[in-house]
């Protein structure tokens, strides 16, 4: 177990609740960490790795006649 | 041999390195990268193709957040690539994670704006993602692969 940087200040991990989740789909894959204390949410981070740009713009040369 | 109407896709990549001025300005005297910045906003925010250049309006506040956001890491200069003879794609995408570390970003944001600091702070592009908050602790953006399909800022022949 570490140490955790918190609302608190630095806490022993051992002591927080730690709740974890992610999301996945065309546009992202994103993972997040939460640790609470005594019912209070005290860290949460959030690492979002972007997949794509959604939209995607075209260009063409135009043509004479 | 035959000749085939395209815009070259060389012009592509050119055109991320300001190598082309079809009009009178801005001049241009360094010849070194311009420095991008990222900014985060707010759910509630509009920042969308019409924004023209970063404002503070809508963009998020809170401990440890710098207004204008963090500097974009820029290491790989823009590429092209032909896809076929009518075809290519000129792209680019930052070469590090954009990271706000350890903030505290209490009020829901989605969205990031990507802006020239070094010319007035003109917009680039915005990026969405699900909306999150941050408690004392990090934010990290990585970015996409950096290829013809993927990067981050593409500009294509069809």
């Amino acid at each position: 177990m570490g140490t955790i940087f918190t609302t608190k200040g630095d806490m022993e991990e051992s002591l927080l609740e730690k709740k974890e989740g992610f999301v996945d789909n065309d546009n992202e894959y994103t993972t997040w960490v939460e640790y609470w204390h005594e019912g209070e949410l005290v860290h949460r981070s959030v690492h979002v790795t972007l997949k794509k740009m959604p939209t995607f713009a075209g260009a063409e040369a135009a043509s004479f006649g | 041999m035959a000749n085939t109407q395209s815009m070259c896709t060389s012009f592509l990549g050119e055109v991320l390195t300001a190598t082309h001025n079809f009009g009178t300005a801005p001049i241009r005297a360094a010849s070194t990268a311009d420095t991008f910045k990222a900014a985060l906003y707010l759910a509630s925010a509009t920042v969308n193709a019409s924004t023209t250049v970063y404002s503070s309006t809508g963009e998020v506040t809170g401990t440890n957040y710098t207004a204008g956001g963090v500097t974009v890491t820029n290491a790989t200069a823009p590429l092209s690539s032909n896809t076929s003879a009518t075809a290519g794609t000129g792209y680019w995408t930052p070469s590090a994670s954009l990271t706000y570390t350890n903030v505290t970003l209490t009020t829901a944001f989605d969205a990031v704006l990507i802006y020239n600091s070094t010319q007035s702070n003109k917009a680039v592009s915005v990026h969405t993602f699900g909306s999150q908050t941050v408690t004392a602790g990090t934010f990290t953006l990585t970015m996409p692969s950096n290829t013809t399909s993927t990067a981050l800022l593409r500009l294509a022949t069809t």
